[in-house]
């Protein structure tokens, strides 16, 4: 085994002696094959170059690359890239404009230039390919959610696994019906654009269905001005579903501020002054999770915490009574409402999980065998 | 109308808002660019205004009900117009219309926010630690199975984490930290696909109009 070690350490000193006598003795030589093709998939204006390495590229500084165009014949300087690599992308043309390129290899204060490439012009895409798979699996999983709805529509019984959080909501309300204290709605701090606002708003719906219907007071305070918007209509209008109009009160949903810490104080006097029964903790959360928790756990209220949030979970889950974990807060209205078009949706999301499972074991397998070395004995 | 409107512009933007991911040309990424950062700030501009509305109002009627701790709306009401008249009129660094330093003491917006607003932040940030403590007290009585795993696997990362364990264990560093990179990452990673996918139906069911949880409901 040391043998053939050493014979193979041989004979790569002896090609990296016959590379360095060829550079001492016919000079530095150039790099080979300069190719440019248009960038892919881009909003134009990049030119991917491409060469085969000189052969003196283990002694060269790097190589400089040269443009020259149609309207500009004289060669302009584009870039420098260190040695070993053979691409380099230009990413200042002008789309339309034919380019040529030669690529230099410098080595202290000698030159080797290449061939000039091929003339290429610059265009912007209007499909980007690299994007198919995303494509075809939003595709797939467009057609399970689609399938099992209309499977829901049709009237097909679905079953959903029992979630302990959700099934404590009505228990919460309750509780903080009969002590005549408020609830608290806290509806995360990312603004409407974020799936997990927009999760939070939807159980907002149901709760304040619940809180009206239980003739229970609700506090919803906000950090984004369009979250507050979108909060007092959907407690306005769950109110209305509800069939009790006349008890929402628009003093109940209301905007706070916008810097976060201030926001945490502002709920944590919310928390100690009102004492509320009962804290959801809906949305998306960063530092102030645990601060908002913890203080919600001191004041005695039962909390419901749910976040996609994976650095705030374990913080909810230490501190709050009931936690929903990432995907549990979308589905949790489509749990609350018993929708069962909405029901139908959740089936067809947990088979794309169902598929992607699959797919990251098959490719494991495939993977584990090709890479097999007892697979290489035969 | 008022339920179809609302359910053709989600409909309409989702779609628009989905197709500069595969489509790279100039035009769909600045129509994208132009739609994020300019009509979405004009939306957020004006629901700030509301938002300063509903601050005001909330605390309006504080003080005209005199519900508990009413006196504290007045500071809030009164900080409020002040802090608006020095950042309207007096610019950010104090180079507006209204002076904004009497001999050397500078009370401009910027000055208010440096010396004022992040201090006040960073406090209470600062409670965070306590707060640390005593949810890592509550976390680590082993109540019950998954309790006593989180326990353990704490005790392990936080000895771990220490240059003495090397010297009782050698190999305790070299277990944190499998800890931290294997079992740790693989549920984090397993619940990132979760949360990816259930993004993706809940974009996709608003976008088609099935969740209506957003608008109050409303079927």
């Amino acid at each position: 085994m040391q043998i053939t070690k050493q014979k193979i350490n041989i004979k790569y000193l002896v090609v990296f002696m016959l590379l360095l006598n060829c550079c001492l003795v016919y000079g530095l030589e150039p790099p080979t094959k300069v190719v440019a093709k248009d960038a892919p998939n881009d909003a134009g204006g990049n030119i991917d170059i491409f060469w085969q390495l000189s052969v003196s590229d283990p002694t060269l500084e790097g190589y400089h690359i040269l443009r020259r165009s149609e309207p500009e014949p004289e060669p302009v300087a584009v870039g420098f890239i260190g040695r070993g690599r053979n691409s380099f992308t230009d990413e200042g043309t002008t789309d339309g404009v034919k380019y040529s390129y030669q690529v230099i290899a410098v080595q202290e204060s000698e030159e080797a230039a290449s061939e000039w490439s091929n003339l290429v012009s610059s265009k912007p895409q209007w499909f980007h390919t690299g994007r198919i798979n995303v494509i075809v699996f939003t595709f797939i999983f467009t057609f399970l959610i689609v399938f099992y709805i209309n499977r829901a529509k049709r009237g097909a019984n679905l079953f959903v696994r029992k979630i302990a959080g959700l099934l404590a909501v009505d228990e919460a309300i309750g509780r903080a019906t009969e002590m005549g204290k408020p609830i608290l709605y806290v509806p995360g701090l990312t603004g409407i654009s974020d799936v997990a606002t927009i999760a939070a708003m939807n159980i907002l719906g149901e709760v304040a269905k619940k809180v009206a219907t239980c003739d229970s007071q609700l506090i919803v305070p906000n950090t984004d001005p369009i979250v507050f918007t979108v909060a007092q209509e959907v407690v306005k209008e769950a109110y209305t579903q509800a069939g009790r109009p006349d008890a929402y009160k628009s003093d109940s949903v209301y905007f706070v501020t916008d810097s976060q810490f201030a926001y945490a104080a502002a709920v944590d006097g919310i928390m100690t002054r009102e004492r509320p029964a009962t804290n959801f903790f809906m949305g998306y959360f960063y530092a102030e999770a645990l601060i908002l928790a913890e203080t919600g756990a001191s004041t005695g209220a039962v909390q419901i915490a749910g976040t996609d949030s994976v650095m705030q979970l374990p913080f909810f889950i230490v501190a709050c009574d009931y936690t929903l974990m990432g995907e549990e807060l979308y589905a949790a209205s489509a749990y609350l409402s018993r929708e069962p078009l909405l029901l139908g949706g959740l089936i067809g999301q947990d088979w794309g999980k169902v598929v992607i499972v699959a797919v990251l074991i098959l490719t494991s397998v495939i993977g584990l065998l090709t890479n097999l070395q007892v697979l290489k004995l035969f | 109308m008022k339920i179809r409107l609302p359910l053709i512009l989600v409909l309409v933007t989702g779609i628009v808002g989905a197709l500069p991911f595969i489509i790279p040309h100039g035009i769909a990424q600045s129509f994208d660019n132009e739609f994020r950062n300019s009509i979405l700030r004009i939306i957020a501009a004006f629901s700030l205004v509301l938002g300063v509305g509903s601050i005001v109002r909330h605390h309006t009627y504080k003080i005209k009900w005199k519900r508990e701790n009413w006196q504290y709306s007045w500071i809030l009401l009164i900080s409020l117009v002040i802090t608006s008249i020095i950042g309207l009129f007096g610019g950010i660094e104090g180079t507006g219309a209204l002076p904004t330093s009497v001999r050397g003491f500078s009370f401009d917006i910027q000055t208010i926010f440096v010396y004022m607003a992040i201090p006040l932040g960073a406090t209470m940030f600062a409670m965070l630690s306590f707060f640390m403590a005593s949810a890592a007290y509550r976390a680590f009585r082993a109540r019950n199975f998954e309790a006593t795993l989180l326990l353990i696997a704490a005790f392990i990362m936080m000895l771990g984490s220490v240059p003495l364990s090397s010297y009782i264990f050698p190999r305790l560093p070299g277990f944190a930290e499998w800890i931290l990179t294997v079992p740790n990452t693989a549920a984090k990673r397993g619940m990132g696909f979760g949360i990816a996918l259930g993004s993706l139906a809940t974009s996709l069911k608003i976008i088609l109009g099935i969740e209506r949880g957003w608008l109050g409901g409303t079927k």
